[in-house]
């Protein structure tokens, strides 16, 4: 800047140099009246133009300093068997080997549960227990190096019986890897032996892998004295902090994470990275050198864990007119090898159990089983859509019994509200807030339902091979961590002299637009043009004790806390402003890049710097912690969610009867966020979350041979969506009229996983067209994921 | 060790890499071209795409090696003092969030455009989903993908 020092102060001795004078782009425009990238405005992802240009750095593309090495993990190959003899000579003995960790090279713990159960070691150490577990990690000058010789390791096993799913889990007796749920109101055996009518199912519904494109890394640098630096595209960089500390031995103060931005991250990079940051660090220090660690996508898909599958058994009482009197339900979960998230995960598929509808007397167990596959964890939605899966099962199945549109059954089984009582939960919170109706009422008008109904029917009645379907179902899921104490975070926010503004908060940014929409924020409160706050990665150095950017809170969370540090800052230039022009503090107002300060108007960066000049703090913590939630597990009572989030979608489908093959022809989308900070983020958000809801109930299929290897571990074998799966008209709007009830930012509401579960409305369509071979007399059973095959197997069974 | 020789975004680029080294690694490695992503390793994402000579190729599966004398372009080479309207499509039309698949959507998009326009064909939804099969992205459910692309075509 050519106007750098040229202030009219006296050099004084100890003042080196003046402050920077304000930047030109932040001085007030003049004629602007109002600032770009308030909030409520559709304002674009902050990176896009480093993405489009190439330019966004992922921790791939960190410059790697001389002498880089490169870490690989040998993975086992049998599911559950004792290690006779562990053979890495030839590991060590390999082109360009450093060398090799196992499980007695850890100096701390060699443990990375993130629940502190102590049951998910770094490296298998006297047996493994799924195939892909890690037994060890080679380090070596190249990557191609190291993943050759990973290949070479000479490793005697005796196997041991293993089990790999849910039920034979069960029916084996193995344990839980966690204590299961209770949730309970009222007495379901007794409402049950009195309902008029009664249906006992099973369901299974699978897993799902997060596929993120940008796969597990981590990249560790070593420091001086205990310190090790470690760059990753973590979810949550506080545990793996923790992690690493307790691996190394070390305190937390002496590991530094740092995130810049994920390529994508889903929950598979929640607790997942644990271990990369672990082998990066160990090695770093190990060896002193900056260690790099990225598995390959199969190596990848076979080692962290996914999305839990679960077999659900239910049982619904309800009288002629589909009316629900109880409903009792075993949820019984593929766990994994270890805890790691499913405590959480299982409670939430008990949470959400009931999804939009009233149990008037219930009973849900949950069945956390311990499995000989790798630990399943956190995965948008958290164990919410197998739960919301299952509950509109349970509506389709009474609907079929009553010969009813299973829309109606919805609607009749819908919460009520504080007058008529219908508006107590399984876990006894009140639902104040719901907006069910009102969404699924306006959707069914837009998206034409009845009249496409009448026609899908008459269509169908002609008989030919293609079949189609249609469903229109509801989500209503709770918004908060159900481990109360996460629901805090913080803010780092410096307004620096040239009246720029450097803004650090403890979530972190996977695609989500969750640092545009904190900027928003800022830029809205200080009423300043959002060009001139910078967000930087996040760092554990910055803002500490941070929660996992999850369970959709992400501006929830840090929305609140940069507001928080940006009001104190506003606080402190108001005073000053107030001192410094002689008026009162209510005669100062923040507009358009400038102050108001009586009848004087003031550029922001101008005040900025008169303020730095007096001598006021321009730096400010910011914190918020989520009011009114409380949850006591033990009794299965409380109000674990601050408030829920509402959508509904409409789906119709065409499946051809002789290959089971199906294709989505039309969706209709209608969900809230509240008073949405970004509508064209959001819209982007419900876009992506029902296209892999889609997937995860469609064509995702995870395969485990009988030996316990994943078959599917990769995309040439797992079927993620692709563009062509989209629907062929795909309508998709933000509620408008919604306003948060409660007092969240600005009224908006969390966006990332609620509209996840749209997706159901495919899978309830494609059992729609299935149940037209038999005349729409009986439920077709059909299990998740729909696949083809499924289908069609569905198909010939009410053929026969 | 083989000395390759090409041009990378319109300058010259050569180096001594080992045989077997991949078109994508040169590319990251050798000459910090980031922009050009590895998502699988094994042909199915499409994050690597990218022309050489003006074809479409995902970077991972060809040898460097191989390519003595082409004339390669990456992201990093479409700006040119202004953005190209494809990467003006992508960013107006919220073409992405993550973002990890957007280079290789990018190169995808600009080659089926300019293959469409040679063979005088029309560029339909239809079309742009079926050429998008090599191209996956788990991020945006491909809605604004499909957006951009359609708005790049009617201003290139
Ligand atoms: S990295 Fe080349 S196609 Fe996936
Ligand atoms: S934007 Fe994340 S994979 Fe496409």
């Amino acid at each position: 800047m050519s106007d750098l020092g040229t202030s009219g102060e006296p050099a004084g001795t100890e003042q080196r140099r003046d402050p920077p004078a304000p930047r030109q782009l932040a001085r007030g425009g003049g004629g602007a009246t109002a600032i770009r990238g308030g909030v409520h405005t559709d304002l674009h992802h902050d990176s896009a133009i480093k993405h489009v240009t190439g330019r966004a750095e992922y921790c791939d593309d960190i410059v790697e300093p001389v002498g880089t090495l490169h870490a690989y993990l040998g993975l086992s190959t049998r599911a559950h068997a004792k290690i006779i003899d562990l053979d890495l000579s030839a590991v060590r003995a390999a082109p360009g080997v450093v060398g090799v960790l196992t499980a007695d090279d850890v100096p701390g713990v060699n443990d990375v549960s993130p629940t502190g159960r102590d049951d998910e070691p770094v490296f298998a150490e006297g047996k493994v227990e799924f195939w892909g577990q890690p037994v060890f990690a080679v380090v070596a000058e190249s990557r191609d190096a190291a993943r050759r010789a990973a290949r070479l390791a000479e490793i005697a096993y005796e196997d041991l019986p293993h089990v790999l799913d849910p039920q034979s889990a069960r029916d084996a007796g193995m344990p839980y890897v966690t204590p299961p749920l209770t949730l309970k109101r009222g007495e379901a055996a007794e409402a049950m032996a009195r309902a008029k009518h009664r249906i006992k199912g099973r369901f299974n519904v699978g897993g799902q892998d997060h596929l993120y494109l940008e796969g597990h890394i981590a990249f560790a640098m070593p420091g001086e004295d205990d310190d090790v630096i470690v760059h990753s595209s973590t979810q949550h960089p506080t545990e793996a902090q923790h992690m690493v500390a307790h691996v190394l031995g070390v305190a937390s103060n002496a590991v530094t994470v740092n995130v810049r931005r994920m390529g994508g991250g889903f929950g598979g990079k929640e607790t997942q990275m644990n271990l990369f940051c672990a082998v990066a660090a160990l090695a770093a220090k190990r060896w002193n050198r900056a260690v790099k660690i990225r598995p390959d996508r199969d190596d990848d898909m076979s080692a962290t864990g996914k999305r839990h599958d679960f077999v659900v058994d239910y049982e619904v009482g309800f009288d002629d007119e589909g009316r629900i009197a109880a409903v009792t339900g075993d949820f019984a979960a593929r766990c994994g090898f270890s805890s790691d998230l499913s405590g959480p995960v299982t409670d939430r598929a008990l949470f959400h159990a009931d999804n939009a509808y009233y149990y008037p007397d219930v009973l849900l167990n949950s069945h956390p089983m311990k499995t000989n596959t790798v630990s399943n964890t956190a995965f948008r939605g958290f164990g919410g859509p197998q739960g919301v899966i299952a509950a509109e099962r349970i509506i389709e199945e009474i609907a079929y019994h009553r010969g009813l549109d299973s829309l109606e059954v919805r609607k009749r089984n819908f919460y009520g509200d504080a007058e008529d009582g219908r508006n107590v939960t399984p876990y006894h919170q009140r639902v104040e807030d719901n907006i069910a109706p009102r969404i699924v009422a306006e959707l069914e008008q837009s998206a034409d339902y009845r009249a496409r109904r009448r026609a899908v029917l008459d269509w169908n009645a002609k008989g030919g091979i293609v079949r189609k379907g249609i469903a229109l179902t509801p989500v209503k899921f709770g918004i908060s961590f159900t481990a109360t104490w996460y629901n805090q975070a913080g803010a780092l926010l410096h307004i620096y002299s040239d009246g720029s503004i450097h803004l650090n908060h403890g979530g972190t940014e996977m695609g989500q637009g969750l640092n545009t929409k904190v900027a928003q924020v800022v830029a809205e409160e200080l009423q300043v043009d959002v060009d001139h706050i910078k967000i930087t990665r996040t760092t554990t150095e910055k803002v500490p004790n941070t929660s996992a950017t999850a369970a959709s809170s992400g501006s929830d969370l840090n929305g609140m806390a940069a507001l928080d540090a940006a009001r104190q800052i506003k606080e402190r230039l108001t005073a000053f402003a107030a001192e410094r022009w002689q008026t009162d503090e209510s005669q100062v107002r923040f507009i358009a890049n400038n102050v108001r300060i009586g009848g004087e108007t003031v550029p922001f960066a101008d005040l900025v710097r008169e303020a730095y000049m007096a001598r006021i703090h321009l730096s400010a913590a910011g914190f918020y912690k989520t009011p009114k939630i409380h949850w006591d597990r033990a009794s299965g009572k409380g109000r674990p969610f601050y408030y829920y989030a509402y959508g509904a979608a409409c789906s119709e489908v065409s499946v051809d009867t002789l290959t089971g093959e199906y294709r989505v022809e039309r969706t209709d989308i209608l969900h809230d966020v509240g008073r949405s900070l970004n509508p064209i983020i959001d819209k982007g958000q419900v876009e992506g979350a029902f296209i892999q809801g889609m997937g995860w109930l469609t064509t995702e299929e995870l395969w485990w041979d009988d030996k316990g290897r994943l078959r599917t571990h990769a995309p040439s074998t797992y079927k993620i969506p692709l563009a062509s799966d989209r629907p062929r008209i795909f309508n998709v709007e933000l509620a408008s009229w919604s306003e948060n009830r409660e007092r969240t930012i600005k009224r908006s509401k969390a966006v990332g996983e609620p509209p996840f579960m749209l997706g159901i409305s495919v899978f309830e369509a494609l059992s729609h067209a299935v149940a037209s071979i038999a005349d729409y007399q009986t439920c077709p059973r059909l299990d998740a994921p729909a696949t083809p095959e499924r289908v069609l197997m569905a198909i010939e069974r009410l053929r026969e | 060790m083989t000395s390759v020789t090409m041009t990378v975004n319109g300058k010259a680029a050569s180096g001594d890499v080992p045989g077997e080294t991949l078109l994508s690694d040169f590319l990251r490695e050798h000459l910090r071209l980031t922009g050009t992503h590895v998502g699988c390793d094994t042909s199915q994402c499409g994050a690597c795409v990218v022309h050489v000579d003006g074809k479409a190729v995902k970077s991972c599966t060809v040898l460097a090696a191989s390519l003595d004398g082409a004339e390669v372009t990456t992201v990093e080479g479409l700006a040119n003092g202004e953005l190209h309207p494809m990467q003006v499509a992508f960013n107006e039309n919220h073409g992405l969030q993550c973002g990890f698949c957007t280079p290789g959507m990018i190169m995808s998009g600009i080659d089926m455009i300019n293959r469409y326009k040679a063979e005088g064909k029309e560029l339909t939804d239809d079309a742009i989903r079926h050429e998008l099969e090599g191209n996956i992205c788990r991020c945006t459910g491909y809605h604004n993908i499909v957006r951009s692309i359609k708005d790049a075509a009617a201003s290139m």
